[in-house]
């Protein structure tokens, strides 16, 4: 399948950036590792493509006193071996080895990820497990929005034409747990959760089972199973399954917490 | 008669075996290895056109109008058609055989004429300068359709409320009975029964490269030369000569490489031949490529089978009688030209194949339904029948109490019983399941196993062990297509060239997948010759180049086409010693060849260089005697004609761990014992039935084609249809057994399948018997996580 | 006309410029505009592994990426891997371990298993075969690949 057809621009800068990125019909490309494929089984038609992997200001990994600030750009592969974020941020260490496979997560960056927002998709979950904030970087300046806010639905984000998002800052846990079940090593999860407890405080968020992350706050691990919504079922997998799948997670989870 | 005539097998004789039998890399892996092969795809012509089929949206649809308007006009389009117009080309096909008695199915057209019969089928087609700028122009196609009722489920359609070709009256392509007489009467007095109804997902092949054709029409000389990755140029070259009524020599149908075929490339696709036409019709070459997502919706599906089977056995564990019913479903035409009943056919051919029973009664009836066609895939009807006589072989043993290896060696076809008759007719020349069953017990040290497993159950893990005894058909002779009327070549032949520097070429109708034919054609042939391996070039999949054969397919290459290499190979090396005799003035009889030199026969001694003996026939022959000619290219053909099929035996065990928490299973490790005769190269066997155990895998446990109620397919695409990656393949120990085959010189039988035959049974058998503490079973493949929690009760 | 954009880079060591639409990927770049046949197109939505390239020293779906992306990129392919002998070790080893068949997988496979071995003194199997499970075959059982890297890294 071949794509069908577009312009293309590479900002030099986020001025240019901003404005060619409000044009009607404009997407955003940085990694390609999600939106190339849809264009390829052409499920996708943009007019332009705006690539934005030559701006400045938007990668790195600064690890702050209770956070750790990720640019949008970092791809998958520059987290994973991160000594710093798997000192600092270990969930988001233990996240980013889950998805895909090498090859892609060459490429693939955070900021893709995020403004994706694929449900069976890792590092959603991780931010709204961690209360991460996003900054988002406009022509009218910046904004920060927090993570549960972000994620509004399925493949559906807080981010409005013409922006575009800058990076993260992910607050440190004291503990955390990251476990997924796939059928295949690099498949998108059936379900996953991101785990993070901080002082008495636990907080898991799943992926696979809803339109965006779920996030639970139990106080009890019977809490925790009964306070999980009815999952959405996918191709393989019924609700009741991805329920019990759901709970199986959990109760290998909560001690680790 | 001299060492050298006599078959490898001969008792008592030391025969030299040159390279047979060694474990030689493959001489043609160092292009693939360098990213410097010529797959079709890979090739360059000039004015190459490029064609993208309007697929159908609907399973079941009335084509009222195609409006090609905008697409005529989208950017680089070279011309637009559809059915009606490609059929002045390209006439249609019935796919039916004699021998499959009251087996119908309508008339297929390149192009869809009428009517869309299933998602995907292609309605028309746009020739552009690119694929690109083709697939642009085919979304500019407007279509109005009159949807038709669908039938998608198996039972629906053989109850025939809704029938898909009005004219046949209902939906039944293929039915079969067999009936030994006597089973009613068995099942009713014998001791124990049991009876189990298994499900088998549709799947398909896979193939890492896309279906490819490229067809070039020159219409100066009315001659079509196809590059085509097919596994059966010969017959390609018939059916194209046919339906395009183009002379049959004036088709030449070239494979180059191919990357991966297992079957799926050896049939007719209405594309291909749509590509061929378009070809004659535009006198330019024109080039199909299936993507991905088309060769998920037109790509042959195979093996959507329910079976209910029933065995009887007694007390003491004897099995006394098998009894199936099978239903089947594929697309909604039968394939050209094999058809799309022998999958069923042979399910009732092979269940309870292993065992010595005597008494057999089978049903089986081959359904359309409006999902893609489906047709011969790897191994075909084995996995089918071989997972439901050991799943219910299994089921036997647990009833009895019985270990299922000692309920097996209680029944399995002694060794020393053959030649041997089935009940469902099929004959076999000799078999070794006993010794194969004690080579795998012991390779595996499966008493070892049985205690961890009693040890672990008591920590609550599961393990299971499953066995799959099987029986497969390789080597087949007319008996399979021919008989029907098929144009299907069931011999082969091999050319062997004597080259002036001493090298040898050799050209053979067998062709190449990467299974290693060309590797082990080298071997054959230098051990034949006398010549050392880097001595030989292996030339396949031209028409225009080799004898006229049969092709790849039902595990033939080695023993057919191996055959015909080594009868070509010693005769060759007969007439070449002819020539030496008279070059030295010996006597033949004194005279032989080894590495690369004429040698004296009893003392070693090198007499004469090859490149010697070629310089002097080829250049030279005036130094010969007057009424002397060299002849040093020779031809020999090879027909299997004894047995009807040349049947294997093996036996395959699964070891495996289920979380019964979440219905994952953990492949632990795997064995395959094989007995395919003379094996002419170790390795490549191995990674073959590794390659084939893999495939088996992913029937047992990933993959499905999974089709909505309105016919769609819901997961064509990699990311949704599973196949078996590294990560979850556990390794493979493979072990040979070798009964010769005493038809040919060879003794070899074949192999390429049996992996895929015995995989999906032995997986099943190891979760059951994981299962069975937790009373769950499972017997609808793909044993999804789903599936085995079910069985749990878990959800 | 759909619009051409001129496009640079180093691809096995030579520089090459063209003007190419940008919707064209770079394994068909690659393919069709240089003719270097030797990366696959298996699956073109990133799943088979079949494309994998190396851009910059880093392995990439070459179906995941924009020949325009390429830009003033260093490529390298399986052709000019081999002829620069990078992978002479390692295509010794799946030839003696006969771990490739049809070999329409081997070129990324390679690529993916290189990748592996410039980053690691040594691996397990399972380090091996998570690092190549992104990398479709259907012939081979896997194993003799798995054997063949084995070898290659751990020597």
């Amino acid at each position: 399948m071949k794509a069908p057809s577009f312009a293309y621009a590479k900002p030099r800068s986020l001025a240019e950036a901003f404005d060619l990125a409000a044009r009607p019909g404009a997407k955003l490309l940085a990694g390609g590792q999600s939106l190339i494929p849809a264009l390829n089984l052409r499920l996708s038609s943009p007019e332009l493509l705006v690539d934005i992997t030559g701006l400045a200001g938007l990668s790195g990994i600064e690890i702050l006193k209770g956070s750790v600030r990720v640019g949008a750009l970092c791809t998958h592969t520059q987290i994973e071996q991160s000594a710093d974020l798997r000192k600092h941020l270990p969930l988001v260490a233990e996240a980013v080895a889950h998805i895909a496979h090498p090859a892609i997560r060459n490429r693939g960056t955070l900021g893709g990820s995020l403004a994706l927002a694929d449900p069976a998709a890792e590092l959603p979950a991780c931010a709204v497990a961690l209360e991460a904030v996003l900054t988002i970087s406009s022509s009218r300046g910046e904004r920060r929005v927090a993570a549960a806010d972000f994620f509004k639905g399925l493949f559906e984000t807080d981010l409005k034409p013409g922006e575009i998002l800058a990076g993260a800052e992910f607050p440190k846990a004291d503990k955390s747990v990251f476990l997924e079940l796939a059928r295949r090593q690099g498949d998108y999860a059936i379900v996953g959760l991101a785990g993070i407890a901080r002082g008495s405080e636990r907080r898991i968020a799943f992926f696979g089972i809803g339109a965006k992350p779920v996030l639970l706050k139990p106080k009890s691990l019977d809490e925790a199973k009964a306070s999980l919504p009815t999952p959405v079922a996918d191709l393989y997998h019924s609700a009741s399954t991805k329920l019990h799948l759901a709970r199986v997670l959990l109760e290998r989870a909560w001690n680790r917490l | 008669m001299g060492k050298a005539e006599l078959p490898l097998h001969a008792p008592g004789t030391q025969v030299d075996k040159g390279y047979i039998g060694q474990s030689v890399p493959r001489p043609n892996a160092q292009r693939l290895l360098q990213g410097r092969g010529a797959f079709t795809d890979d090739l360059r012509f000039p004015r190459l056109a490029h064609v993208a089929f309007f697929r159908s949206p609907y399973a079941h649809a009335r084509i009222r109008k195609l409006s090609f308007e905008n697409a005529v006009k989208s950017p680089g389009v070279i011309a637009v058609f559809d059915g009606p117009k490609v059929a002045e080309y390209c006439s249609p096909w019935v796919a039916v055989l004699a021998h499959l008695k009251g087996i119908k199915s309508p008339p297929q057209y390149a192009i869809a004429v009428d009517r869309a019969c299933w998602q995907g089928e292609a309605c028309a087609a746009v020739v552009a300068e690119s694929r690109s700028q083709a697939e642009d122009a085919v979304q500019l196609i407007e279509a109005q359709w009159e949807e038709l009722p669908v039938v998608v489920d198996m039972e629906e359609s053989l109850r025939g409320d809704v029938v898909i070709h009005q004219d046949l009256k209902d939906n039944v392509c293929f039915k079969r009975e067999h009936d030994t007489g006597g089973v009613d009467e068995v099942f009713a007095s014998a001791d124990v029964v049991v009876e189990e109804t298994f499900h088998f997902g549709r799947h398909t092949g896979v193939c890492p490269e896309g279906r490819a054709i490229v067809a070039d029409y020159n219409a100066a000389e009315h001659s079509l030369t196809v590059y085509h990755a097919t596994q059966a140029p010969h017959m390609m070259q018939d059916i194209f000569s046919r339906h395009l009524n183009i002379p049959e020599a004036n088709v030449r149908v070239i494979a180059k490489d191919i990357g991966g075929s297992y079957g799926i490339k050896v049939h007719v696709y209405a594309d291909e031949m749509a590509t061929a036409a378009i070809s004659v019709i535009l006198r330019r070459p024109v080039k199909f490529v299936a993507d991905r997502l088309e060769s998920f919706l037109s790509d042959i599906h195979a093996r959507e089978h329910r079976a209910r089977v029933r065995l009887a056995c007694s007390k003491a564990g004897e099995i006394l009688a098998f009894d199936l019913d099978d239903l089947t479903a594929i697309g909604p035409y039968s394939v050209y030209p094999r058809t799309s009943g022998i999958e069923g056919n042979q399910v009732v051919n092979l269940t309870g194949g292993p065992y010595k029973h005597q008494k057999y009664k089978a049903r089986m009836h081959v359904v359309f339904t409006n999902k893609n066609v489906t047709c011969q895939y790897r191994a075909v009807g084995h996995p089918i029948a071989v997972a439901l006589t050991e799943g219910i072989v299994d089921l036997a043993a647990q009833k009895l109490g019985m270990d299922p290896a000692e309920f097996r060696k209680i029944n399995l076809v002694p060794d020393d019983a053959y030649p041997y008759t089935f009940p469902s007719g099929i004959k076999f020349e000799k078999l070794s399941h006993h010794k194969a069953l004690d080579l795998l017990l012991r390779t595996m040290n499966y008493s070892q196993l049985r205690a961890e497993q009693s040890r672990l159950r008591n920590q609550k893990v599961y393990r299971g062990i499953g066995l799959a005894a099987m029986i497969e058909v390789t080597n087949p002779s007319p008996a399979f297509y021919g008989v029907g009327g098929a144009r299907i070549s069931a011999q082969d032949g091999a050319t062997l060239r004597f080259e002036p520097t001493g090298m040898v070429t050799v050209m053979c109708s067998v062709t190449e997948q990467g299974q290693g034919t060309e590797g082990i054609f080298a071997q054959i042939a230098a051990s034949a010759v006398g010549v050392s391996m880097d001595k030989v070039r292996v030339i396949t999949g031209d028409t225009g180049v080799t004898p006229y054969g049969g092709g790849t397919w039902a595990s033939r290459g080695a023993g057919i086409g191996g055959e015909a290499v080594l009868l070509a190979g010693r005769a060759l090396r007969t007439n070449m010693l002819d020539v030496a005799a008279q070059i030295l003035k010996l006597d033949k009889a004194e005279l032989d060849i080894k590495d690369n030199n004429v040698i004296n026969r009893l003392t070693s001694e090198p007499k004469l260089q090859l490149q010697e003996l070629g310089r002097v026939a080829y250049f030279r022959p005036d130094t010969l005697p007057l009424d002397f000619q060299s002849e040093l290219t020779v031809t020999r053909h090879y027909t299997p004609r004894q047995y009807g099929f040349t049947f294997t035996n093996g036996i395959q065990a699964s070891l495996v761990e289920v979380d019964p928490d979440t219905g994952f299973v953990k492949l632990l490790k795997h064995w395959c014992v094989e007995d395919s005769g003379t094996v002419i190269n170790p390795m490549l066997v191995d990674e073959q039935i590794r390659g084939g155990v893999v495939q088996g895998i992913g029937a047992a446990l990933y993959e499905e084609c999974l089709y909505g109620p309105d016919g769609q397919l819901l997961n064509g695409n990699m990311a949704d249809y599973l196949v078996p990656m590294s990560g979850e393949m556990p390794d493979i120990v493979c072990a040979h057994i070798e009964t010769p085959t005493l038809q040919s010189q060879l003794g070899a039988k074949g192999v390429g399948e049996a992996g895929t035959a015995g995989a999906p049974a032995a997986v099943m058998n190891a979760i059951n018997d994981a299962l069975a503490p937790l009373n769950a079973r499972v017997t609808r493949m793909p044993f999804t996580p789903e599936r085995i929690l079910k069985a749990l009760g878990k959800v | 006309m759909e619009q051409a954009l001129n496009v640079t880079m180093t691809v096995n060591g030579a520089q090459v410029t063209r003007s190419i639409p940008a919707r064209q990927h770079l394994v068909d770049f690659l393919r069709d505009e240089l003719g270097l046949t030797g990366s696959h197109i298996g699956c073109e939505h990133g799943v088979c592994g079949a494309c994998t390239l190396r851009v910059n020293g880093e392995i990439v779906r070459g179906c995941l990426m924009l020949a325009v992306q390429a830009d003033g990129c260093r490529v390298d392919t399986i052709e000019g891997l081999s002829d620069s002998k990078e992978l002479e070790k390692l295509q010794k080893a799946f030839h003696e371990k006969n771990a490739l068949q049809c070999g329409f997988c081997t070129p990324g496979m390679l690529m993916a298993a290189q990748d592996l071995i410039r980053s690691k003194k040594k691996a397990t199997r399972e380090e091996i075969r998570a690092h190549i499970s992104g990398n479709y075959c259907r012939c081979t059982g896997y194993q003799a690949i798995v054997d063949a890297i084995e070898e290659a890294i751990n020597g």
